[in-house]
């Protein structure tokens, strides 16, 4: 197969900025991946004498791992680093942590930090290509692309559809990743949650508001769930966990609003209970352990593409 | 249960707030409701076991709905149960009362909701609505179950004598309800600026008393006003007490904000200068103004300014009230002298009969999504009979409640109920009235 198009970009800081044709090449790159990560030999050769380190300010178990194996799986040296967020306090230590990093002249740095905006901050200070895992409530490029694989294999298309997201928008990098991504690629995008949880603007930001469960599922394709801090359920945001699973937790009834043929997706850890019945966790409609192999695949393209504009690349 | 017998109360002056009409004529009651009403009806229309009771010209209107009464169940049986407060309410006149969270468990659980419904309906004579905390123990910090307590019963989320001091806490519970379109009630005072034991002035000075300025009651509202703007969220102000507060309100009202109050009885008929020696019935949060103050809340009652008029119905025990004022707890009893007291503004002709009684039925029946509150074809049959013009010394042993702190101990009232029904059921009638 040959490809025409060339992901254009030295860095993955978010959706924001990607045409649909950018998302269309990291897709078709990822379907790709899916392959080769369902052979018996996994290995390529994409990132061979590469470095990447993956940087991470916040604890992470499935963004971490999934990124090191993306990276081993293409030939690339991968170094973890878990930085205690306490320590990282002011903008200058998170700047002289990236001036050290670079003098160890790695190619490709994976990034995550609870602060919005820190990954920008850190990829002008570096000379490799920076790709965002995550900073603060901001953006989440590589799950809403992983999002948007999972939904184009199962649907054969993202346009036309109706997805609902729903629950914790405001805290939530996630939600804004994949609004910005499915905005683009042609989706209706519905946000749902209590107004506690979510942020000002955000219908003119592309998504139609919702605050019940039921006219926000209405005839929704695909509804996707976010996960509800728990220190957010105790009467600060939510009253409780028994009110918001009540109203907002989904369940089968209020499933049962959605598309009959609908699916059912989860960016992880799940609270089961809080934000999910079990029941509908595990059922037939969820693709959440899809999502966690989309995961890898999509982390594979992302880091070959980037790899494309690296110096000798 | 009885089988319930039609009514039907002739020689009346029939007054429907809701629509300010006036009739004379008679009304018929039958299965729990306005069955018939005029000058003309049919009495052959009407079933054969139907009462007939002749009320002798005398005033029908709806029963009162009373937005804020503090009852001692659970917790404090000792002060007042809910068979007690609706006793007291029948007699004067009040159909539908709402009783304040600050019960012991507070209510703050859709457990006690449920608790309290199932309660006032085995013991209790009128309506009995909770009010549930707005705050996880009234403690001001976690807000609770909105959701759940709303579907178990529960009208409206109030932290009682309490105000939410933190505006985050505020700004996302105004937030929260209107997802559920549920109505937030403040006590308006900022208690740490709030102080002291009467209104702030001369006459504090004069009895060394310390102030309560009226800014604890402004800058409140102010603040809610501003978060109201933010949130769109249903505000509501359980007592105003100056002519500040009703500026305040009168500004936002007039650029469209959603927000309504209410004036406790006791702020509308006395002043600061009725305290005299110390007298610690008279002794209310909030604190009894100048006659400025009341004269502007009368006036703003007059122009529908201020929505509703409450009892602030408190019974306080002997032991609580028999203290130094500054060292008594505040509160009056007032369920069964409210409408007798409210006559007094009717009296000195500072507001007409339909006005007043507007206030104390049709807008909280409003505020609150109730049917009552009209007396018209169809509405619940929630009626009382008085004579506005009778008058009356009100000897503290006639009250119905258990505790018998009132801030009209032995005043010359006017305005006595005859008949009180709730639901087609009479739960209070005068001896006198004739069969």
């Amino acid at each position: 197969m040959t490809r025409t198009a060339v992901f254009p970009h030295r860095h993955l800081l978010g959706i924001e900025g990607l045409s649909p044709q950018d998302i269309t090449i990291l897709l078709d790159l990822a379907d790709e991946a899916v392959e080769v990560s369902r052979q018996v030999e996994k290995k390529k050769t994409a990132l061979r004498g590469r470095t990447q380190i993956n940087l991470f300010f916040e604890a992470s178990t499935r963004t971490q791992s999934s990124f090191e194996l993306a990276g081993k799986r293409l030939g690339a040296d991968v170094m973890n680093m878990s930085v205690a967020s306490s320590s990282i306090k002011k903008g200058e230590t998170l700047i002289d942590t990236a001036m050290t990093l670079n003098a160890m002249r790695p190619d490709l740095i994976v990034v995550r930090h609870h602060a919005a905006g820190a990954v920008q901050l850190l990829a002008r200070k570096v000379d490799c290509s920076v790709i965002n895992a995550g900073d603060g409530a901001h953006e989440h490029p590589t799950q809403a692309l992983l999002d948007a694989l999972t939904i184009r294999r199962n649907k054969g298309a993202l346009r036309g559809l109706v997805v609902a997201i729903c629950g914790d928008i405001l805290h939530s990098r996630v939600a804004r990743s994949n609004l910005i991504l499915l905005n683009a690629m042609g989706a209706e995008v519905r946000v749902v949650g209590p107004s506690t949880l979510l942020p000002r603007g955000i219908e003119r930001m592309g998504a139609k508001v919702f605050t019940s469960m039921r006219d926000g599922l209405r005839d929704a394709d695909i509804v996707m769930m976010l996960r509800l801090q728990r220190e957010r359920m105790n009467g600060s945001f939510v009253p409780s966990v028994k009110e918001y699973f009540h109203y907002y937790g989904l369940d089968a009834e209020k499933l049962s609003f959605a598309k009959p043929d609908a699916l059912v997706m989860h960016p992880g850890p799940m609270n089961r209970g809080v934000e999910i019945a079990s029941d509908i966790a595990d059922g037939a409609q969820s693709l959440i352990r899809e999502q966690v192999e989309m995961g890898v695949a999509v982390r594979m393209a992302v880091l070959e593409a980037l790899a494309a504009h690296l110096p000798n690349g | 249960m009885q089988n319930l017998r039609p009514l039907l109360l002739t020689n009346a002056k029939l007054v429907d707030p809701a629509s300010g009409t006036v009739t004379q004529g008679s009304i018929a009651l039958d299965h729990g409701v306005i069955a018939a009403m005029g000058a003309g009806i049919d009495p052959h229309a009407l079933p054969q076991d139907a009462e007939k009771i002749d009320v002798g010209g005398r005033v029908v209107a709806p029963g009162l709905i009373d937005m804020r009464a503090f009852v001692g169940e659970p917790g404090h049986e000792y002060r007042e149960t809910l068979a007690s407060a609706s006793k007291a309410a029948a007699a004067g006149g009040v159909t539908t009362v709402v009783t304040m969270p600050d019960t012991d468990p507070v209510v703050d659980d859709p457990a006690v909701v449920d608790f309290l419904m199932r309660r006032a309906r085995d013991t209790a004579s009128v309506h009995m609505l909770p009010a549930a905390a707005l705050t996880k123990g009234l403690a001001g910090h976690e807000m609770t179950e909105f959701g759940l307590m709303k579907e178990a019963g529960a009208v409206f989320m109030t932290d009682a004598r309490k105000a939410v001091a933190d505006p985050l806490v505020m700004r996302r519970a105004l937030t929260y309800a209107r997802d559920f379109d549920i109505l937030l009630v403040q006590h308006v005072e900022d208690q740490r600026l709030a102080g002291g034991v009467m209104n702030e002035g001369e006459l504090a000075s004069r009895l060394g008393l310390p102030g309560i300025p009226r800014e604890s009651e402004t800058l409140m509202l102010e603040r809610d006003m501003r978060l109201v703007r933010l949130t769109s969220g249903r505000y509501h102000a359980a007592m105003i007490s100056c002519s500040d507060s009703v500026e305040i309100m009168r500004r936002n009202r007039q650029d469209g904000l959603n927000v309504s109050c209410g004036v406790s009885i006791n702020s509308l008929t006395l002043n600061e200068n009725d305290i005299g020696p110390y007298r610690t019935f008279l002794k209310l949060s909030p604190p009894l103004r100048a006659e400025e103050d009341r004269q502007a809340v009368i006036a703003a009652l007059a122009d529908g300014l201020i929505d509703v008029i409450v009892s602030d119905h408190d019974p306080q025990d002997v032991e609580a009230k028999r203290q130094p004022f500054a060292e008594c707890a505040d509160g009056a009893v007032g369920l069964q002298t409210l409408l007798s007291a409210s006559m007094r503004l009717v009296h000195s002709g500072d507001i007409s009969l339909v006005k007043i009684l507007r206030a104390l039925t049709t807008r909280p029946a409003e505020l609150l999504g109730l049917p009552q509150g009209r007396l018209q074809v169809g509405a619940p049959a929630d009626v009382i009979v008085f004579d506005p013009d009778e008058p009356y010394v009100l000897e503290p042993g006639s009250l119905y409640s258990l505790c018998h702190n009132t801030a009209f101990d032995q005043a010359r009232l006017q305005g006595v109920v005859a008949l009180t029904v709730v639901g087609g059921r009479v739960v209070h009638r005068l001896e006198s009235l004739a069969r």
